[in-house]
Parts: C-alpha cells; sequence; structure tokens
C-alpha cells in the first residue's frame, strides 16, 4: 500500500523537482574548485529528471488529470498543483534539456577551472530547472507567478556568471526589465481572470465566454506577458543579448525550454474559454508571421555565432504560434481537423524546437570553448578538428531548417496541412490570412537555409581565417555526449513520427477536448507513416549512390590537390567568401527594416592607404524605438526623480501614507 | 503496374534527353549542327569512368554533397504525377514533402561549395540560397492555388486533376500562375536569363559556379541531378500549362512526352533570344514572379 502511494506518477514528478532545487546545495559546503559539488548537483539532477520523466510519461499513457490543493493557506488562497498530459508534455522536454545541459556543464564550465563561478551556476540552474517544471504544475495564479518569479530570477543568476564583462551586465539588466514587465502584464492579466471567476485558482477548463470585452483584455494581456516571455516580435528585445551572454549551456537551457513558457502560459490560457473568436486565431497567426519572418531575416545579418542562435528562436517561437493561430482558426470556424492539425505542429514543434536548439546551442558553445571566439568571421574549417561536433551541428542545422528526413520537418509539415486544409475547406475571411501564412512560412524556411548554411559554411568549412581555430580540439565526451543523445532525438523523429501520434493525442485532448479522434484519425489526417517510408527511400538511395560513388572511386584513380584557384598564386584564407559577405544580398534586399550600418572606408587618393570595411545589423527595434523612446520620457519625468531618492525610511513612510489613504478611501 | 514502370522509366531515362534537346535547339537558332540528341548521356557515362581530383581543403561533406543531392531528387520524382497518371507515392499533404527535398538538396549542394573554401563557390552559394528564398513563396502560392481548384491536398489530385475547366472557367488565374512557374521554372535549373548553364567561371554565375571543384563520378551526379530536376519541375509546369488528358492509357503517356520535348524546345528558344539578365535584376523578376503567383491566388479565394 505504502509503495503503490509512493509510486504514483505525481510523487515521482514532485521527487524529481525536488531534486532538481536542490541539486546545487550540496556544492555549496564543499570544498570550492574541486568539482565534487559539481557531480553531486548533475547526479541529482540526473536522478531528479529520470523520476520525473517516468512520472510524466505514465501521465501521458494514463491520460491523467489530477489536481492537488495544499493544505497550508497562501494570502490568495490555496496553492493549487495539477498534472495532465499537457503539463506532463512540458516536463518531458524540460527535464530532458535541463539533464543534457547539466551533463555538458561537466565539460564546458568545469569547476576545476572556474572555482569561484560553479557553485553559483550549478545552484540556480537546479533552481531553474526545478521553477521551470514548477511553473507547469501550477494551477493557481499565485502559485504560477511565485513559479515564473524564481524561474525569472534564477535564470537572471544563472545568465549572469561572467558579471565582470559589460556587455553581460546589461543583457541582465534588459532580461530583468523585460521579464518584469512580462511580470507586470501576467499580474493585470491573472486581475482581469479573477474578476472574471472571482478565484485566483485556474478556472475549469473551457469554461469561460470568450465573447466579452474582458475576455478579450485578458487575451491581450496575455499576448503582451507571454509573448514578451516567448520572444514574439517586436517583444523580443531582450532575447539575443540575453541568450549570447549565458554561457552556452544555460543559453540551451533559456532557448530550449525557458521561453517556452511563454508559450505554455498562452495554451493554458486558451483551454480556460469556450469557442475562441476568430480574431484571436488571425491575430496569433499574424504575431507568428512576423516573428518567424523577422527574426530569421534579423538572424541572416549576425556575426555572433550564438546571437544568430537567439533570433532564430525567435523565428521558431514564431512557427509555434503560427500553429496555435491555426488551432485557433479552426476552432473558430468550427474545423476540427485544422484545430487538430495546427495543435499538433505547434506542441511538436515546441518539442522539436527544443531539441535541435539545444543541440545547437551546445555545438556553438563546443565551437566557443575550443576557439575562444564568437565570431563567425574569425572562425572557419572546424570539420577537421572537431568532426563530431560538425556533424552534429550539421544534423542540427539541417533539422531547424525543417529538412526531411529530420523531426523539424515533421511539425512544420503538421502546421502547412493545417494551412492547406483551412485554406481548401474555408469560405471566411480567415482563408487570406491562412493562404499568407504558408508562403510566409516557406519564405522562412528558404531564409533559415540560407542563413545555416551561412553559418555552417563559415564557422566549419574551408580554410580557418583567423589563427583562434587552428588549435581547437575536440571538446571531453561530457560535452559530446549530450548533443549526440539530442541527435538521436532528432533523428527518431524525423524517422518515425508516427510513434508519436499516440503522445501527442493526450495533450491535444486538453486543449481541444471533445474532438477526440484516436490516434488512426490522427494518422489519417496527417498521414507521418509516408514520411517514414520517403525517410527510408531517400537513406536507401543514399546509401545505393554512396556505393556506387566509392566503386567508380576504388577502380578510379583519384588525386589530392588545392582548391581550383584560377591560376592566382598566392591566395590566402583571407579570401574566402565571409559569413558577412554571404548574407550581404539578402541583408540589402530586406535593408528596409534590418537597417544594417556600414562603416566604409572613404577613397580619397588615387593610391589611397590601407583601409577597413565593417557591417553591423543592430537590434532595429530596441535601438531606434524603444531606446529612444524611452530616453525621452526620461527626459520629461526627471522631476518625479526627486521622489525616487534611495531613502529606506522615507519609502517604508510611501508605504503607509498609501496604505491611509487606501483605508481612507474604503471608509 | 505498367503505368508505375512506364513512370520509373521515365524518370530514369528522360532527364538527359531535354538537355540534348535544348541543346540542339540552341544549336539551331546559332546556325550550328549542335552536339546529337543523346550528348548529355555520353557525357554522364564518360564522367562516371573518370577519376577524381578532391582539393585537400574539403572534408566528407564535399563527397556527401552530390549524393545527397541526388537522392532527394530522386525522392522528389516519386512524388511527382506524369501525364495522366499518378505518382507512385501520394499521400495528403506530400507537395510540402516535394518541396522541402528540393530544399534539402540545395542544403547539401550549397554545403559542399562551401567546403572547398574557394571565394567563387561561396560566391555561387551565396546566390543560390538568395534566389532560392525568394522562389519558395512563389512556389506555395502556386500550391494554394492548385488546392482550392482541385480541393486536394496531394500533388497527384491537384495535378491531375481536369485542369481543361478551370482553364475555361478561370483562365486569368491559371495565366498568372502559368507566368509565375515559367520564371521558376527557369530560375530554379539556372537557366537564361538568370544563370548561364555553359560557362563556369564568369563572376555571374550561380549553379555552376558552386560545382567548380567537382570531377569524375561526383560531377556525373550532379548533372544527372540537375536534370532531372528540371524534368521533375518541367513535368509540374506542364501539368499546368498543357493540361491535355485522353483518358487513354498509351496516349497520355505519348501527350506527356511530346508536351515535354515541346518545352525543352521552348526553353532552347527563350534561351537563344534572351541575354541573361544583370545580377541585381534577378531578385526584381522573382519577386515579380512571387506577386504573379499571389494575384492568381487571390483570383482563386476571393
Amino acid at each position: 500500500m505504502a509503495a503503490q502511494v509512493m509510486l504514483t506518477p505525481v510523487t515521482l514528478i514532485i521527487l524529481g523537482i525536488f531534486l532538481a532545487a536542490c541539486s546545487g546545495v550540496p556544492g555549496l559546503f564543499l570544498q570550492r574548485g574541486t568539482g565534487q559539488g559539481q557531480k553531486i548537483a548533475t547526479f541529482s539532477l540526473l536522478a531528479g529528471a529520470l523520476s520525473a520523466s517516468i512520472g510524466a510519461i505514465q501521465v501521458i499513457r494514463t491520460n491523467l488529470t489530477e489536481i492537488y490543493t495544499s493544505g497550508w493557506r497562501l494570502p490568495f488562497g490555496a496553492g493549487e498543483l495539477g498534472v495532465d498530459p499537457l503539463s506532463a508534455l512540458f516536463l518531458l522536454v524540460i527535464f530532458l534539456v535541463a539533464t543534457c545541459a547539466a551533463v555538458y556543464a561537466l565539460g564546458y564550465w568545469p569547476a576545476a577551472k572556474n572555482p569561484c563561478t560553479e557553485r553559483r551556476l550549478s545552484l540556480f540552474f537546479g533552481l531553474l530547472t526545478a521553477s521551470l517544471a514548477l511553473l507547469v504544475l501550477a494551477r493557481d495564479a499565485i502559485t504560477f507567478l511565485m513559479a515564473w518569479e524564481v524561474m525569472a530570477i534564477s535564470c537572471y543568476f544563472a545568465m549572469t556568471v561572467e558579471s565582470q564583462r559589460t556587455e553581460v551586465r546589461d543583457a541582465g539588466t534588459l532580461y530583468m526589465v523585460a521579464t518584469h514587465t512580462a511580470t507586470l502584464a501576467l499580474f493585470a492579466m491573472f486581475a482581469l481572470l479573477q474578476a472574471q471567476t472571482g478565484s485566483f485558482s485556474f478556472p475549469t477548463a473551457h469554461s469561460l465566454n470568450s465573447q466579452t470585452s474582458v475576455a478579450a483584455a485578458i487575451f491581450i494581456t496575455a499576448c503582451i506577458g507571454f509573448g514578451l516571455k516567448g520572444g514574439l516580435m517586436p517583444l523580443h528585445i531582450w532575447l539575443p543579448s540575453a541568450h549570447a551572454s549565458a554561457p552556452s549551456h544555460v543559453s540551451a537551457l533559456m532557448s530550449g525550454v525557458l521561453i517556452k513558457t511563454g508559450i505554455y502560459g498562452m495554451i493554458r490560457l486558451l483551454t480556460f474559454f469556450q469557442l475562441p473568436p476568430l480574431w484571436w486565431g488571425i491575430f496569433l497567426l499574424i504575431a507568428g508571421c512576423i516573428s518567424a519572418v523577422m527574426g530569421v531575416a534579423f538572424a541572416l545579418g549576425q556575426h555572433d555565432l550564438k546571437r544568430l542562435l537567439a533570433y532564430h528562436s525567435i523565428e521558431n517561437v514564431g512557427i509555434i504560434t503560427i500553429g496555435l493561430g491555426v488551432a485557433l482558426i479552426g476552432q473558430a470556424t468550427g474545423n476540427i481537423p485544422v484545430t487538430i492539425l495546427g495543435i499538433a505542429g505547434s506542441l511538436l514543434h515546441v518539442v522539436n524546437h527544443a531539441l535541435f536548439k539545444s543541440l545547437l546551442f551546445l555545438g556553438a558553445g563546443s565551437v566557443i570553448h575550443a576557439t575562444g571566439t564568437r565570431e563567425i568571421d574569425s572562425l572557419g574549417g572546424l570539420a577537421r578538428s572537431m568532426p563530431y561536433t560538425a556533424f552534429y551541428f550539421l544534423l542540427g542545422a539541417a533539422a531547424i531548417c525543417g529538412l526531411p528526413p529530420l523531426n523539424g520537418f515533421v511539425s512544420e509539415y503538421l502546421i502547412y496541412l493545417g494551412l492547406f486544409g483551412g485554406i481548401t475547406g474555408g469560405t471566411g475571411a480567415d482563408i487570406f490570412f491562412l493562404a499568407l501564412a504558408a508562403p510566409a512560412l516557406a519564405l522562412v524556411g528558404g531564409l533559415a537555409v540560407a542563413c545555416f548554411i551561412k553559418v555552417y559554411g563559415a564557422t566549419f568549412l574551408g580554410h580557418p581565417k583567423t589563427k583562434s581555430p587552428l588549435a581547437a580540439a575536440e571538446g571531453a565526451w561530457q560535452m559530446l555526449a549530450p548533443m549526440g543523445v539530442l541527435t538521436v532525438f532528432c533523428i527518431g523523429i524525423g524517422l518515425v513520427p508516427q510513434l508519436l501520434a499516440d503522445f501527442l493525442l493526450a495533450p491535444i485532448a486538453v486543449f481541444a477536448p471533445g474532438q477526440v479522434i484516436g490516434s488512426r484519425g490522427f494518422l489519417t489526417l496527417a498521414p507521418l507513416a509516408w514520411i517514414s517510408v520517403l525517410a527510408a527511400v531517400l537513406i536507401a538511395l543514399t546509401v545505393l549512390l554512396t556505393g556506387l560513388f566509392l566503386l567508380r572511386c576504388r577502380n578510379m584513380p583519384s588525386h589530392q590537390s588545392v582548391t581550383w584557384d584560377c591560376g592566382y598564386l598566392q591566395t590566402t584564407s583571407r579570401i574566402q567568401y565571409t559569413a558577412s559577405s554571404f548574407a550581404e544580398m539578402l541583408v540589402k534586399l530586406l535593408s528596409g527594416v534590418l537597417r544594417p550600418r556600414y562603416q566604409q572606408p572613404q577613397l580619397k587618393a588615387i593610391f589611397s592607404g590601407p583601409a577597413s570595411f565593417a557591417s553591423h545589423l543592430p537590434e532595429a527595434l530596441l535601438d531606434l524605438v524603444i531606446a529612444p523612446f524611452f530616453r525621452s520620457i526620461d527626459e520629461r519625468f526627471s522631476l518625479l526623480r526627486r521622489v525616487q531618492h534611495g531613502q529606506l525610511h522615507l519609502y517604508i513612510f510611501y508605504v503607509f501614507a498609501t496604505l491611509v489613504a487606501l483605508l481612507v478611501w474604503s471608509i | 503496374m505498367t503505368d508505375l514502370l512506364i513512370h520509373l522509366v521515365l524518370i530514369i531515362c528522360m532527364p538527359p534527353l531535354m538537355l540534348g534537346i535544348i541543346g540542339k535547339t540552341k544549336a539551331a537558332f546559332a546556325g550550328r549542327v549542335g552536339a546529337p540528341y543523346l550528348q548529355p548521356y555520353f557525357d554522364l557515362f564518360k564522367l562516371l569512368r573518370k577519376g577524381s581530383v578532391f582539393s585537400s581543403t574539403t572534408t566528407w561533406i564535399f563527397r556527401a554533397g552530390p549524393i545527397i543531392t541526388l537522392a532527394a531528387t530522386i525522392t522528389a520524382a516519386l512524388l511527382i504525377p506524369l501525364g495522366n497518371h499518378p505518382s507512385p507515392i501520394s499521400f495528403a499533404g506530400d507537395m510540402i514533402l516535394f518541396a522541402y527535398l528540393f530544399g534539402l538538396a540545395r542544403f547539401f549542394t550549397m554545403a559542399a561549395a562551401l567546403d572547398t573554401g574557394s571565394s567563387f563557390e561561396g560566391m555561387g552559394a551565396a546566390r543560390e540560397a538568395t534566389f532560392s528564398c525568394l522562389v519558395e513563396p512563389t512556389l506555395f502560392f502556386a500550391l494554394i492555388v492548385l488546392c482550392r481548384i482541385s480541393g486536394s491536398l496531394s500533388l497527384s489530385t491537384m495535378l491531375t486533376h481536369s485542369l481543361v475547366n478551370i482553364w475555361f472557367s478561370a483562365g486569368a488565374s491559371l495565366v498568372l500562375l502559368v507566368a509565375g512557374l515559367f520564371i521558376i521554372l527557369l530560375a530554379e535549373n539556372c537557366r537564361i536569363p538568370f544563370d548561364d548553364p555553359n560557362t563556369h567561371l564568369e563572376l555571374t554565375m550561380i549553379h555552376e559556379v558552386m560545382v567548380l571543384d567537382h570531377s569524375g563520378p561526383a560531377f556525373g551526379y550532379i548533372l544527372y541531378g540537375a536534370a532531372m530536376k528540371l524534368f521533375i519541375l518541367g513535368a509540374f509546369f506542364i501539368h499546368i500549362a498543357l493540361p491535355f488528358k485522353t483518358g487513354d492509357h498509351l496516349l497520355d503517356w505519348g501527350i506527356f512526352i511530346i508536351s515535354m520535348v515541346a518545352l525543352a524546345i521552348t526553353i532552347g528558344i527563350v534561351e537563344s533570344i534572351m541575354a541573361r539578365l544583370r545580377l541585381v535584376r534577378i531578385p526584381q523578376l522573382l519577386v515579380a514572379a512571387s506577386i504573379l503567383t499571389a494575384f492568381s491566388m487571390l483570383l482563386i479565394l476571393r
């Protein structure tokens, strides 16, 4: 009896969260720099992840939905936690990425080399993982917001470990401002929600009327709050610098999981409402398209490996939002297949993006670890010195571009099916938006291919462009193994996506109940088995052609020579096409929105001296709109500064005065 | 069964013939006799029997590039219906896989090009990447039109659907569609006015400059893959531009082959009478093609 109580899926999940939260604590009491604390933290996190994942898988398999109310009272009502397949899906993603990142940290951020920062990093990494997991279990506003804040703050401390560098501090501040603006929006959202339901616990699914103006206000505040966290354009301003400044395994967790809490929040909120109005879906569809296209467009012009990957996160959150928009449009127009395909694509893309983006961030981390630079244009030729990393990165790049037979294709395929299904069957105004979203998604695919070929070519192929890649060597096994695991998942989902149908249906049913179709029905809607067949054909043909090629090469003479240089004798590695020159045409085509800046040499004499050229793609929205706006506000409201003088006792007096005023007002 | 066999035989054997016919047409315009129709086949067999030269800069990606590109192209060939007959493999949403398989092929061609560390090949890859981004939306606008007309999400149904009637009822839309698709047919297959498949070292080259360092069997794979891509996209175009179907099996295959030959001659004529565009003009024409197909979509959706 006791054993049965102990091993329910929920206790396993709670145990996992507890182990993750405490993983960094023993290290605080052990000697610095020995690495024992880090090992204990990693093992604790691994054990926690294993326990929670088993629990989460059971929740999905048994389609378990439960809510637990805590005995102790919080100021605004009882704390409520619950599980359902939707939460479980996110739990799996959280723990998989966190485990891979934690193991990776053993090689990437070893305690022996970073005695001062390792303890702090391990502690907050564990806390971040636990708060992420708690967030998806929260079933009332207060627990949700508490987990949300722990997540935000532990992420801040994890990402700013290199706080001696100005850029890291600036990125941290920007992140803090953005995340608290998001929290503010969520306060408003939950207050509005409370006004409608009368309690801070989450309303029962599909119980709220979505046609009221309060519902519209809730939707808009949620879009702002969750959009800021998710990095939807134009609320993405914090994301590139934060991802670039964090240690790579923290970037992987941030990009793979943390920004998905925005998506989770959005999906969870939408489950509260009955039949959403059509404009919600169209709004999300447009927001998703803007994010996807602009995210990848900004990525194209980046010179910094991790900043570039961060912009791709914006793109992929856009794709996920497109899927969500399609699902809402399907609900609003009563088109069940479109709803299911949209939400399935959206959820699967959440999983897929977590897999390939953390793979890419870990790969980028290995490159930075080996060469000491994030500048794409100073790298080159790493495929020779780091063959495994190069292979993993190539697969990650192909997967994020949505190329078959990898996982990115499967989720984009589902979203496309939703879009096309809506277009062929629809009659209303929504078909125009759906019809514009499909080519937009195709454009995103094209631009992503361009961008990742640029990165991959400049980083791993060709000759080293400076001295830094020359001494590069492959990382330790702790760094390679997590990338290998993520790669296996990327390939597996791409090759046999039909096995996922069962796994996705339970979370889909949380979003769209009463439209349960069973896995056979789902596979008729989206014939994923055919993707397996064609992947098998593709692989068979590749093997066949490789065999023929090797056979021909063995029988025929084969020479090694230099790359054809057009007879030019003194080629140097600097003559190669750089990442900037690769992207130049596209950046110029899109210069209307991207606003690239060039520093061009002024040629005056006939024989001019040495000159230099630099191009730079600033964060246009932040530099040209938001920063000037707040600067002008700062100037106009400088009088108010006098009230904010930093004297604590007067601040406490303000609180007292406010309370008195409120009391008087209430009487 | 016979249809499947004919499909496979045509896919495997006919693509190089298209190149032969184009070459012959261009020769006729230039007042030359020109190479025999079967010259591309001779070239392919010759290349398969040649030795290779590999740059010491390259890695396995350089060798894998042509192989994966050709494999992806052949896989795409299984999804396209030919004549009045459905493709060997068809399912809902196969057109998306069709489009993305070409993306896979392009990804590896460009990766192989960058693997050589040559500035020429980098230049070619950059151009290919740029122009393909502009082609992608055009293809999807076209797919939306076809989906909406046929009410189906599978290439086989949407292309073998009786388009002749649509030409009478929504001719304007289809004219715009055909114009847009012809532009991207030429652009995707590196034909004049976008690219010149006959020269290598001019600074305006796109596809040919990417494969500068390949030799022997690998180069044979590339040429064959390029011919097959022209054949597949040509078949896609023919379905919409010349949708004549009789219902008789063998007759339909005959019509299809004649249509493809006619398409090859048309491409040859275009290549003979047009000069190559300046590089800066190419994006403009590609965007124009996108907008043409977008108009076509609006006409169908309204």
